[in-house]
């Protein structure tokens, strides 16, 4: 339907090419991408196929060497420290290693109070912001009294995980983009992690852009799955047209590595 | 942040070089407490006094007399006057004079100085024989004079009427006095300089301004090479450009040449020691610069800087919080090696008679140069120049090995 309100992101022939010369490479290739609000939708590649370089460009974290960004239509503009504060605030991320996502040097409590801060909330009283933390801490099962004056690294992975998830809470974007946010992480946590996370998804309504190697991951919770090789999207739809009846032979063998996709998906058990 | 730091001094390295270090620094601050005499004070008449206690011969005769009877008294006497040295050199003059070999017995000290007293003539030329050898051996002549005596040695005033002298007391051989009983004794243990300072006194002195040139130059050095490293690595772009090119251009220069040449064009009059600190550190900040910006590098497209910018934090926030804690110790490291660089620069420089302007305060340098023009190394009066280099290699040394301590705290892989 041509006449429909533009999507919230749109990205349209982007690419990144590394380096020059012959050690140039084409990490993402022409790549085009719409994010409608609220919807979830799951990049799919195997290790080196551009998902975390096409992840940070949508960030606006490294930019683009070809294609077009639009944010709620106009194209997207973050020359300046104001216009990526701006756009920030919409568009957050949790990325893959808990263990260097943190500044070691930094109190938990600080990275909570900063996204209080950047949501404006910098001048409300102390009390009122230590209310705010304990609430988001306590949305991922955290305990804030046992976190306050800790550094992030005396946390586990999956704890840390979880802070980062408190971080969402408290930021509230419209955009969340989970780069592979429990690879590092052991399958007990994996699955409380996600829970969380969906649960916070509805809460909120925010966009959801996961980004994983694991096909089942894709297929239960997402609206629509993109498959990327060699920086390209190969194939996308529905779960259930990408994933039931896959067309080329790497979609295939992606999912071939997945044995328990069409058993039911328990979170408990992944 | 804690635990890294009682790391730091459990390292044996670190420590010993801390000790060794801070030693240094409180011998620097409490000897001119108790020693309150002005460095560049001159209060030897002549060049070069040896280390040793200098007692006053006037306070000497006039401080209460001991007998001693002694009995190696004499020989102890003799043998400073007459040492090995002085035997062979009259054994020399006498053979030239033509004594036959057999008769020189210079084991036998009243046979050797009979044989001397007739034949030693100061007017005789032999060939080959120098002015200098002819002067030595009129000075062994007069000092070899009485040696042999046991006469009292008589003190005399001189009546200011009459102006004839007249007898006040005689000293006597076995005479002593006790040197805490003379009223002016004067401990000099690094002896004098060239200039007739006392060598000790100049030698604390020397090394807290050396300490402090270096401080001075390894805080400019590594804040240039901080501030540019930290700005070309995080920013990039045209800002990298420019700092690498200005980086570049320092790397091409020798930085020895450019600070010789910088020395030079200032001129001995406005060389303090600060100014010339501060040359210094202007042209060594190269190398921190181009460390830092490699680290910087390397370090700003962690995730953590991605999420300190998606937190909304300001370039200098993140270059503040984000990137300088991570390589603080390798900027503290840094700084260390730079403060004994600096302290070797103005050593350098010195040395060159481009140091600081000689009439303020004395430095490491200065002092390793006044020596060399006096040709003490030459002439053998090893007080003037040893104490300065051992002084020089102490500081060199805590500091670096602070710096392998350091290294090996921050650098896991370095354990062993
Ligand atoms: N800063 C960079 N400089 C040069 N090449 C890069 C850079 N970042 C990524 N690449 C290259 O781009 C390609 C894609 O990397 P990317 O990290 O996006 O893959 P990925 O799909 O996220 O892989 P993984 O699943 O292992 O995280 C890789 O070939 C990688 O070597
Ligand atoms: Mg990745």
């Amino acid at each position: 339907m041509p006449n429909q309100t533009e999507p919230l992101f749109k990205a349209v022939g982007l690419s990144k090419e590394f380096g020059f010369g012959r050690q140039k490479t084409l990490a993402v290739n022409q790549v085009d991408l719409a994010l409608e609000e609220g919807e979830v939708i799951t990049i799919v590649g195997e290790s080196g196929s551009g998902k975390t370089t096409l992840a940070k460009m949508i960030l606006g974290l490294i930019s683009p060497t070809g294609g077009e960004v639009f944010f709620r239509g106009e194209p997207r503009d973050i020359s300046t420290y104001r216009k990526k504060l701006a756009y920030w605030k919409n568009i957050q991320a949790i990325f893959q290693d808990p263990y260097s996502s943190f500044n070691i040097f930094t109190k938990i409590d600080t990275v909570l109070l900063d996204c209080i801060r950047m949501r404006g909330n910098g001048n409300l009283p102390r009390e009122k912001k230590r209310e705010m933390m304990a609430e988001a801490c306590s949305f991922v099962n955290l305990k804030f009294e046992e976190l306050t004056n800790k550094y992030p690294f005396e946390l586990s992975g999956g704890q840390m995980q979880r802070l980062m998830i408190a971080r969402i809470f408290l930021l509230d974007p419209k955009i969340l983009i989970a780069d592979e946010i429990t690879s590092m992480i052991d399958a007990c946590s994996r699955a409380t992690i996600l829970d969380m996370l969906m649960e916070l998804r509805d809460k909120i309504g925010m966009t959801v852009v996961f980004i994983t190697h694991d096909v089942g991951l894709a297929y239960y919770v997402s609206d629509k799955v993109y498959i990327m090789e060699h920086g390209k999207f190969v194939e996308s739809g529905t779960p259930d047209e990408v994933i039931l009846n896959p067309k080329g032979d790497y979609t295939k063998r992606l999912i071939s590595d997945v044995p328990k996709i069409y058993e039911e998906w328990d979170l408990s058990t992944v | 942040m804690l635990h890294t730091i009682k790391e730091v001094f459990r390292s044996p390295k670190f420590t010993i070089g801390l000790a060794i270090f801070v030693v240094m620094l409180l011998v620097v601050f409490i000897y001119p407490l108790i020693i309150t005499d002005d460095p560049l004070d001159i209060i030897g008449l002549g060049t070069f006094f040896e280390p040793g206690i200098y007692v006053n011969l006037y306070d000497g005769l006039e401080s209460k007399t001991y007998v001693l009877k002694l009995e190696d008294a004499a020989a102890n006497r003799i043998a400073s006057k007459l040492g090995e040295q002085e035997r062979l050199d009259i054994q020399e003059y006498l053979l030239l004079a033509g004594v036959p070999e057999e008769e020189i017995d210079i084991e036998d000290t009243e046979k050797l100085l009979e044989l001397w007293l007739n034949n030693y003539d100061p007017t005789v030329r032999f060939p080959g024989s120098t002015s200098a050898k002819r002067k030595y051996y009129a000075r062994l002549d007069a000092s070899l004079d009485g040696l042999l005596s046991t006469e009292a040695a008589i003190i005399a005033v001189k009546n200011e009427e009459t102006g004839e002298l007249e007898e006040k007391s005689l000293v006597k051989q076995d005479d002593y006095v006790n040197v805490s009983k003379v009223a002016n004794v004067r401990v000099l243990p690094l002896g004098t300089d060239n200039f007739g300072r006392d060598m000790l006194t100049e030698l604390v002195s020397a090394t807290g301004v050396s300490l402090r040139i270096g401080l001075i130059a390894g805080l400019v050095a590594t804040s240039i090479g901080l501030t540019l490293g930290l700005l070309s690595g995080y920013i990039g772009g045209w800002v990298d450009d420019v700092i690498m090119f200005i980086t570049n251009l320092f790397i091409v220069i020798p930085s020895f040449v450019l600070l010789v040449l910088i020395s030079y064009s200032i001129g001995q009059e406005q060389r303090g020691a600060s100014t010339v600190a501060i040359v210094i550190g202007f042209t060594s900040w190269v190398w921190t610069a181009r460390a830092v910006r490699a680290q910087v590098i390397s370090l700003r497209h962690r995730d953590h800087v991605n999420l300190s910018k998606l937190s909304g934090h300001s370039v200098a926030h993140i270059i503040i919080f984000d990137i300088l804690p991570y390589i603080a110790s390798y900027v503290v490291m840094a700084f260390i090696l730079q403060i004994s660089s600096g302290i070797l620069a103005e050593a350098g420089l010195s040395i060159l008679g481009l140091g600081p302007k000689t009439t303020d305060v004395p430095t490491l340098g200065l002092m390793m140069n006044w020596a060399m023009i006096y040709s003490a190394h030459i002439m053998g009066k090893w007080w003037a120049y040893f104490p300065v280099i051992v002084v020089i290699a102490l500081i060199s040394f805590s500091l670096n090995l602070m710096n392998t301590g350091l290294d090996q705290v921050f650098n896991p892989t370095l354990r062993d």
